[in-house]
């Protein structure tokens, strides 16, 4: 691309532009061709009767959105989903903060270096892989079951696998390094000597947390939080493995269209109203993140 | 503030790692255990990696997902490369607007983006395989590779290729010569991010993948549905341990903790 535009007799600014264009163009018609176009090409599905492969034809119709509102079992699905949402991103919150605040202002030098990648390692290691771990963890007859019926016996067997409780714990396990991650990040950024400095003042240690901590943290709690919250209710896999039944997530609806049922219009029709949902949670919090983000990208 | 303070939050952060790894310590454990109802105790075997061995569809699965991991590696890697280039070396109208696109890819839901993925390719006709996984993989590691390049070639200006350029380099010399071997960190580790991107993948592979062709996650997936083996275990426990040593290599290239 250099040489191409090296070769051209123009101006200095044509040939500048044609350097910005060759350098970013291929990156951004790949992302056109695999994220955008199939979005639209999904939101066109969601309008239809049928997939319109194959002979088969489509008539448009508002029907799939329609049944989304006219089902209750939709509605409760989706609910559910939100409430998985809140309470994983919850429990990272109140699991993470503490611990990044410990590994930004109280562990120092080659111990922080260490224990900072403790953190972030299991990120990169596969999430399925981690999730299936927790089956054996979690199941009656497995190794916290095992250990608790040892230490006291008489108690009765552990029965939280195939629950909403087990999905939550390893739905928390996958995402608590981000909530770390981002918490670390600004709070790591804090300059010590306000911290002194609020403490020489008199400002007693809750005080200090409210009025310096936890303020100048909020990007970091705030991008930890969308960082969890959104893929969580879109979550399809965990549930599935952690929660059978008891764990069926609007995620869940969704893989079936596509992969059981084949009903796709009505797959992305309830793939278009989780984007909805994720892009109004996203505005909702739009000026509170427009003020504390700045710093953060 | 009570000298208890510290102490107690450093626990804390002790609880929390035991919490991160108790799963993946239970299951190396269990892979190297010969009760295949992973009983304890654990009784020393590496019955579950013979079997491995001999089990063709994952071993079949793994081979297809480091060819797909190194293809992709080297697409997105290039292709990011350059536009964090870009970025980083030209001030030009609509940038901010490039940039805020690579958000979508990486904080939309993968169900949604893998499912749109498998509504167009079958559409348009191309349908599932090798050719839409790389399509799909790719999209979702080029925004990885601009920020990690990107925040290297932040540690450089271009006074570099500037000093070269009045020395008498041309643009092409003073890339290859200054440029280039000063990005070379960041791009190695943008490249081993692409690496692990890919490989650990699961959604987007989950539905671009044919039944005939399928990823190791995927097949991972569908072995957990139908009921699981310890060799599960095994092969999850040599995933693991690549995953993990692949990140330690780039954090030694790549300081991105946020230390000054």
């Amino acid at each position: 691309m250099a040489a191409t535009t090296l070769s051209g007799s123009g101006s200095a600014a044509s040939r500048r532009r044609g350097a910005v264009i060759g350098l970013t163009a291929p990156a951004y018609i790949w992302l056109a061709l695999t994220v955008l176009l199939p979005l639209s090409a999904m939101l066109y599905f969601s309008f239809l009767t049928v997939a319109p492969i194959g002979a088969r034809v489509a008539e448009w119709t508002l029907g799939n959105y329609l049944d989304y509102f006219r089902k209750g079992f939709y509605l409760t699905l989706t609910g559910r989903s939100l409430m998985l949402g809140l309470w994983v991103t919850g429990l990272c919150l109140l699991l993470g903060f503490p611990a990044a605040l410990a590994l930004a202002k109280y562990v120092r030098g080659r111990w922080r270096e260490a224990l900072f990648l403790l953190v972030v390692l299991p990120f990169w290691s596969n999430a399925l892989v981690r999730t299936f771990s927790w089956t054996m963890v979690l199941r009656t007859d497995g190794m916290v079951d095992d250990i608790l019926q040892a230490v006291f016996p008489g108690l009765p067997h552990l029965d939280i696998m195939f629950t909403f409780t087990a999905v939550v714990i390893g739905l928390v396990h996958s995402f608590l390094p981000y909530m770390i991650l981002t918490c670390y990040i600004s709070l790591q950024a804090i300059d010590d000597s306000l911290l002194e400095a609020a403490r020489s003042l008199g400002a007693a240690g809750p005080t200090v947390f409210r009025r310096i901590l936890l303020p100048l943290s909020l990007p970091g709690i705030l991008a930890g939080t969308i960082l969890i919250f959104v893929p969580v209710i879109g979550s399809f896999m965990e549930p599935r493995i952690l929660g059978g039944r008891g764990g069926f997530m609007l995620g869940n609806v969704i893989e079936d269209q596509f992969t059981v049922v084949f009903n796709w219009p009505m797959g992305a029709a309830l793939s278009f109203i989780l984007l909805a949902i994720v892009l109004l949670i996203l505005a909702a919090c739009y000026p509170l993140l427009r003020r504390n983000l700045q710093g953060l990208a | 503030m009570s000298r208890l303070w510290p102490l107690a939050l450093k626990t804390y952060l002790g609880l929390t790692l035991a919490f991160l790894y108790l799963p993946i310590a239970v299951m190396i454990l269990m892979a190297f255990n010969e009760s295949p109802l992973y009983k304890l105790p654990v009784v020393w075997d590496t019955i579950w990696f013979v079997k491995l061995a001999g089990n063709d569809r994952l071993l079949t699965a793994s081979a297809h997902s480091i060819v797909l991991a190194l293809a992709n590696t080297g697409v997105a890697t290039a292709l990011g490369t350059m536009a964090a280039f870009a970025f980083a070396r030209y001030q030009f109208r609509g940038k901010t607007l490039l940039q805020i696109l690579l958000f979508p890819p990486i904080t939309i839901p993968w169900l949604i983006i893998g499912t749109s993925m498998l509504v167009l390719f079958f559409w348009v006709g191309i349908g599932r395989g090798l050719h839409s996984l790389l399509l799909g993989h790719v999209a979702l590691s080029i925004p990885y590779v601009v920020v990690v390049v990107g925040a290297r070639l932040k540690t450089f200006g271009p006074v570099y290729e500037e000093a070269a350029a009045t020395l008498g380099a041309t643009p092409w010399q003073a890339f290859w010569r200054i440029s280039a071997p000063l990005m070379a960190p960041g791009v190695i580790a943008a490249a081993l991010f692409a690496f692990a991107v890919s490989f650990d993948q699961f959604v987007i592979s989950y539905f671009l993948a044919p039944p005939g062709w399928t990823t190791l996650p995927v097949e991972i997936y569908s072995a957990i549905r139908k009921g699981f083996t310890p060799e599960i275990n095994a092969i999850s426990t040599i995933i693991i341990l690549v995953s993990m040593g692949l990140m330690l290599i780039f954090a030694r290239l790549y300081r991105f903790g946020g230390e000054r």
